[in-house]
């Protein structure tokens, strides 16, 4: 066995029917291979024991030959070996390949997690958008205090902000007006040409949901798309020429630039729609067209001229301040399609079903809500009843900062303990001598003067000492703390043991109660990473000047004492479990 | 400081409510004689009205058995004008602390001779908020309230629970809670409650100037703490008293459903009753948390 590998005679079957072929079986602890004796055999077999599932065999005795059936996902392999004694050295040989594998896959299961590649980008990113991170990372799991897995386990809030953080921004459109396709014309010939891409087609049906509409009745059923194009173009040469007659004459002439020409029915229903999503509470009864601006004098006309066409000729003009709306709602609205825009027709079709289904959204019966949501009835309102401010959580940071300057300031006054007043009266007496001053104020009326000038002078000057003193002790920023005063590579070390430490205690602590050989491991090397930490601590102590001494070991005791209940409870913990001994169920 | 825009306060009226330390077993150990202090109190007190006319003043008596109202100046009674030698405020406070010292004498439980019984602070800390709420309601423009507490007797760790529930009802209507501590040590409970607050923590220094410490750093209305320079609290004492035995504790554990506090292990929780893994007594030792 200890060769770890074993050849032996066996017939192999593929089913149990199966008369068998003969051959020679070579088990290792990674595969078996099978080579029947006829060369010629196709019964050859190469198979890797991750693939086999399970094992079995017959039993001696029982009046079978000595069969070995490796089970794998489709069927299984039967070998008949020549004895029994063969059957059980094969047998061990795959029991302990199998097991072998088994626990190898299972282990790096848990190793690896099975991380998706998006996830392992994702930590990547984090890693190095965060340097601070990155340095605790590199502290922590380079070094091997933590695995992988454990420090992302308590980082899992930062995993999942980033998730929602990757909300997909909307494309914006375009916001130039289409009019700039400026016809392009080399002044030979009378000929201009329109230079298209899908993305001004594309701007072009959103924009004008009268071409879009056209375009979806016309194309291709009545002329193809270069027409249409040809057509458009031409009504919208009319139109910047200006020329609100010959474009009416045009229209005349032919009814589907007369499509073009016209104004916007589908604009003005959308119009119509929109004032009545507008607080129905405000009336919009008197504009309702919303686009009276294009009735002479009103509004400004595309041309800036004030000439006054004939009533049928405004039909066909279209005025600036309409198409910069237009425009405006368009850009406002963002790019509805995320797609490739090369054929027309679909996106044309697309953009079709797009708008449907916004539509429907908004109905009746929204209307009917927003109008209630409106007009409230101020008799049934409650009363205005008192806000309140949110609960106060300060920043960790801030609550540090105030225990770290309170650690110093009780070391500076050098004050002892609580000292236990003594009261040695009786309720009598003491309830007697406060009713006594009660009544000798009472009688003899407040002191004239209340106190003396030197004494105001002295309370004058604490005060203002008092002020200046603690805006150049603890200033609104947490810079201003005890650790300013230390020279910066004490207080960069600091910061980074203080971060440190609290990463490895919030993982130590964590891990109990300590129940698989798992946490057993961790918890050991938490330890030993957290009394590494503590010699380092104890180390800035004794390297600091002297007269800083004071203030770092002043930093340093809360974390030293933190780290000290760990190491204890680890001590104390494991003295438990070792007394508790074989007796422990579960635990390990 | 938490303010909220939303209230319409009058911002120059303020409506102040004082609570005293009457402890008699403070004041008959302590070094400072009760009627100076007093004195200094009422000169106080007496220039916070003087100084707005619509300014309001309450004054409420923190007994060690009791707490009551003493002085209310919307009342009609303390409208009268002087009478004899000193303005009514006087009179009437002191007439009432005299009465409300005798009530609190007869309520008076056994305590431990010895020691000082700690003053109800939570009582009267209580009795003040529920004060503000009712000025909150009776108008449109109520004045800006705050809370002064003149404290000397040593935290009595048995009402933590009390005490911060009052500090952040008081910060959830955002009244400033200041404190002024003349007793030796600092009070934690008033560093927190104003802390929390975002009210102001002075331990004066030098007694026998008392008045002016009050009338230079707690008579400024919320309105003026904007533009002036406040002493500020150098260091707040964060710990917390435990529930079971009331003392102060540094580390303890914690009830993982109400956040309880405990110097000890339970097997469940005295607060709110969630039972504690007992199949596993390690389980114990997960909830054992760290305070910072």
């Amino acid at each position: 066995m200890s060769s770890g590998q074993v050849v032996k005679r066996v017939k192999y079957k593929a089913t149990v029917k199966d008369p068998g072929t003969s051959g020679v079986l070579k088990l290792t602890q990674e595969k078996f291979v099978f080579k029947p004796n006829d060369p010629t055999s196709n019964n050859k077999l190469d198979v890797e024991f991750r693939f086999i599932k399970s094992h079995k065999h017959t039993k001696e005795g029982s009046g079978k030959p000595p069969w070995l059936n490796l089970t794998h996902a489709q069927g299984s392999y039967i070998f008949e070996l020549d004895s029994f004694a063969d059957l059980h050295v094969c047998r061990e040989l795959v029991g302990i390949a199998l097991s072998k594998h088994v626990q190898g896959e299972a282990t790096k299961v848990i190793s690896e997690e099975q991380l998706s590649s998006a996830e392992m980008t994702l930590r990547i990113k984090l890693l190095q958008e965060d340097s601070k991170l990155q340095r605790l990372h590199k502290e922590l799991v380079a070094s091997g205090k933590l695995t992988e897995s454990e420090f992302w386990a308590t980082k899992k809030k930062l995993l999942d902000q980033d998730e929602s953080r990757k909300l997909k921004q909307r494309i914006g459109f375009k916001n130039s007006l289409i009019f700039d396709t400026k016809p392009m014309s080399d002044g030979r010939i009378n000929q201009v040409k329109f230079q298209l891409t899908p993305e001004i087609k594309y701007q072009i049906f959103t924009l004008k949901p009268a071409v879009h509409q056209a375009f979806l009745n016309f194309v291709p059923s009545k002329m193809n798309e270069v027409d249409f194009w040809n057509k458009y173009f031409k009504a919208e040469y009319l139109h910047s020429t200006k020329n609100a007659v010959a474009a009416a004459a045009e229209a005349a002439e032919d009814e589907d630039l007369a499509v073009f020409l016209k104004d916007d029915e589908i604009l003005e229903i959308e119009a119509r729609k929109k004032v009545r999503r507008v607080d129905p509470t405000l009336d919009m009864e008197a504009d309702q067209g919303d686009d009276y601006t294009h009735l002479p004098d009103h509004g400004i006309f595309r041309d800036g001229s004030k000439e006054i066409s004939e009533a049928q000729n405004s039909l066909y003009k279209r005025t600036l301040l309409q198409d910069l709306n237009r425009q405006g709602a368009v850009v406002l609205e963002g790019k509805t399609l995320d797609m490739e825009m090369e054929n027309p027709r679909t996106v044309a079709e697309i953009l079709a079903r797009r708008k449907q289904e916004s539509d429907e959204v908004v109905g009746d019966e929204e209307r009917r809500n927003r109008i209630s949501k409106m007009t409230p009835i101020e008799d049934l309102q409650s009363q205005d009843d008192h806000r309140y401010a949110p609960l106060c959580i300060k920043d960790p940071r801030d609550y540090f900062d105030f225990q770290q300057a309170n650690a110093v300031k009780t070391l500076d006054d050098s004050q002892p303990g609580m000292e236990q007043m003594m009261c040695s009266l009786g309720s009598e007496e003491a309830y007697g001598s406060l009713r006594a001053s009660i009544s000798k104020i009472q009688t003899t009326g407040l002191r004239d003067p209340l106190f003396s000038p030197e004494v105001a002078l002295k309370v004058l000057h604490g005060l203002t000492k008092n002020i200046s003193s603690s805006k150049y002790h603890l200033g609104k920023t947490s810079q201003e703390s005890v650790l300013d005063i230390l020279p910066n590579t004490t207080k960069e070390k600091l910061l980074d043991h203080w971060v440190c430490s609290q990463e490895l205690l919030r993982h130590y602590w964590s891990s109990y109660p300590v129940t698989t050989q798992n946490l057993v491991n961790k918890t050991r090397r938490l330890k030993d990473s957290i009394s590494q930490i503590y010699s380092k601590l104890e180390e800035i102590k004794v390297s600091a000047q002297s007269d800083l001494r004071h203030q770092v070991s002043l930093v340093v005791h809360p974390m030293q004492q933190a780290l000290d209940a760990a190491l204890l409870h680890y001590d104390a913990d494991i003295r438990k479990r070792n007394a508790r001994g074989s007796k422990s169920n579960g635990y390990v | 400081m938490p303010s909220a825009p939303s209230k319409l306060y009058a911002d120059d009226v303020s409506l102040l409510v004082v609570t005293l330390d009457t402890n008699p077993f403070f004041w008959t150990t302590f070094p400072f004689p009760f009627a100076e202090f007093l004195s200094q109190v009422l000169a106080f007190l007496n220039s916070i009205l003087l100084l707005g006319q619509l300014n309001q003043l309450i004054v409420i008596a923190t007994g060690c058995n009791s707490c009551a109202y003493v002085y209310d100046s919307t009342s009609e009674r303390n409208h009268g004008s002087t009478t004899g030698t000193m303005p009514a405020l006087y009179s009437n406070l002191l007439h009432n602390l005299h009465e409300f010292l005798a009530r609190d004498k007869q309520l008076e439980a056994s305590h431990k001779p010895g020691t000082v019984p700690s003053s109800l602070l939570s009582g009267s800390l209580s009795m003040a908020l529920c004060y503000i709420q009712r000025a909150f309601r009776s108008g449109p423009m109520p004045p800006q309230p705050r809370i002064l507490c003149l404290q000397g007797t040593a935290d009595g760790p048995e009402q933590y629970v009390a005490i911060m529930n009052a500090i952040f009802s008081a910060q959830r209507s955002t009244v400033p809670i200041d404190s002024c501590y003349i007793g030796s040590n600092n009070s934690a409970f008033l560093q927190q409650a104003s802390y929390i607050t975002g009210g102001i923590y002075y331990k004066p220094p030098q007694l026998d100037g008392l008045y002016q410490y009050l009338s230079t750093v707690f008579a400024t209305d919320l309105h003026s703490r904007a533009f002036l320079r406040l002493p500020k609290s150098v260091g707040v004492d964060f710990r917390a008293s435990c529930f079971c035995h009331k003392q102060t504790i540094d580390m303890g554990f914690v009830c993982s459903v109400c956040l309880s506090i405990f110097c000890e292990h339970h097997d469940k929780c005295s607060t709110c009753g969630s039972v504690f893994g007992q199949a596993k007594v390690d389980a114990s030792e997960a909830n054992r948390k760290r305070k910072a």
